[in-house]
């Protein structure tokens, strides 16, 4: 499973790992329905370190999609809900 | 199971992607079509590591700036203290503190600006990586397969590249956005700076009314100073050796 962080890399991930880290994704769909900084900073905090940690990075001359897109470091809830809301403030 | 953030932001991403799939006919000219996006948007992307460090450098002549200033003002308050004048000593250790407060503000600022520049010179470096392996395979898909054969052939490299270009869109607009900011906020610094309002002792002939009372303190300006100097070599020129001879004795006399 091919997950992209964005503003860093794609990372390979085993598919036996996806329970946990949509686990950890609910977390950050809460965060994000309650508009809570602080939970969605963790949240997403502890998504990124789980793909890292288990992901190996994809090379750069590799192209392939991505079956899971996460917020990079730092995202504001602000950032990631203006982006969920609307199709077309994705570029390119 | 929910739909999460990552499966949604996935999906949005992969709308924009088939969007460019479905645009020509022919998949073969997709691939031209995409190709020429990828090129384009390496420039950009090139253009705006530029801006970025060139709002870097502004930042980092103002931090200079600034940094000066304090450098002078606490001078100015260990030269008062000295001359035993606390309330000058005060007044530039708080113009002092007002300019560090600056300081580390546009350097955690700087800091910042220096993440997002790197990590758009990665992401330039990455596209252009992806870029050149597009190419080999639009050149590969062309020579070797019909129209029909390539659209399943150049579907995931289409989208993959697609999806790349979107993360280096939102990355650049970041870089960008944080950039304008800067460029507003040490716009309102310049000012600042040239009003004197931050710190008269940011003016480069350094007449500032801190200098001003301190040299008051001393007893006048460097003028008055050599003036001074220069009547007492007048005045010990009609009468030097009796006063010099005077102190001398007396002062050994003192001693012994």
């Amino acid at each position: 499973m091919i997950i992209r962080v964005l503003n860093d890399h794609q990372y390979d991930v085993p598919d036996t790992e996806l329970d946990r880290l949509n686990r950890l994704d609910d977390v950050l769909q809460s965060a994000v329905d309650h508009a809570d900084q602080a939970a969605f900073d963790r949240a997403l905090a502890d998504l990124l370190a789980a793909v890292r940690g288990i992901g190996s990075p994809v090379p750069d001359d590799t192209i392939v999609t991505s079956d899971l897109v996460l917020p990079g470091d730092g995202s504001s809830l602000e950032e990631v809900s203006a982006l969920l809301g609307d199709e077309g403030l994705i570029p390119g | 199971m929910a739909v999460g953030i990552a499966r949604r932001l996935a999906q949005l991403f992969h709308i924009k992607a088939n969007k460019a799939l479905d645009r020509a006919e022919d998949p073969r000219e997709v691939m031209d079509y995409s190709y020429q996006r990828q090129l384009e948007m390496l420039t950009k992307v090139r253009r705006g590591v530029a801006d970025v460090a060139t709002s870097r450098k502004r930042l980092e002549l103002q931090l200079g700036q600034l940094q000066q200033s304090a450098g002078k003002l606490q001078s100015q308050a260990e030269q008062a203290v000295a001359l035993g004048r606390d309330d000058i000593a005060r007044e530039a250790l708080a113009r002092r503190g007002a300019v560090q407060a600056q300081i580390d503000d546009i350097e955690s600022q700087r800091q910042a600006l220096v993440g997002e520049e790197e990590k758009l010179k990665l992401a330039a470096q990455r596209l252009q990586a992806k870029v050149e392996a597009f190419r080999t395979r639009k050149e590969t898909v062309k020579a070797t397969y019909t129209a029909a054969e390539a659209q399943t052939r150049i579907g995931e490299a289409v989208s993959g590249i697609s999806e790349e270009m979107g993360d280096v869109g939102l990355a650049m607009q970041r870089a960008e956005d944080k950039a304008a900011q800067m460029q507003a906020r040490a716009g309102a610094l310049d000012e600042l700076l040239a009003s004197g309002a931050l710190d008269d002792a940011s003016r480069p002939a350094g007449r500032d009314d801190l200098q001003q009372a301190l040299e008051a303190a001393r007893g006048g300006s460097d003028v008055d100073r050599e003036l001074a100097v220069l009547k007492a070599q007048v005045v010990t020129g009609s009468a030097p050796a009796a006063l010099g001879q005077g102190e001398a004795t007396r002062d050994r006399g003192e001693s012994q």
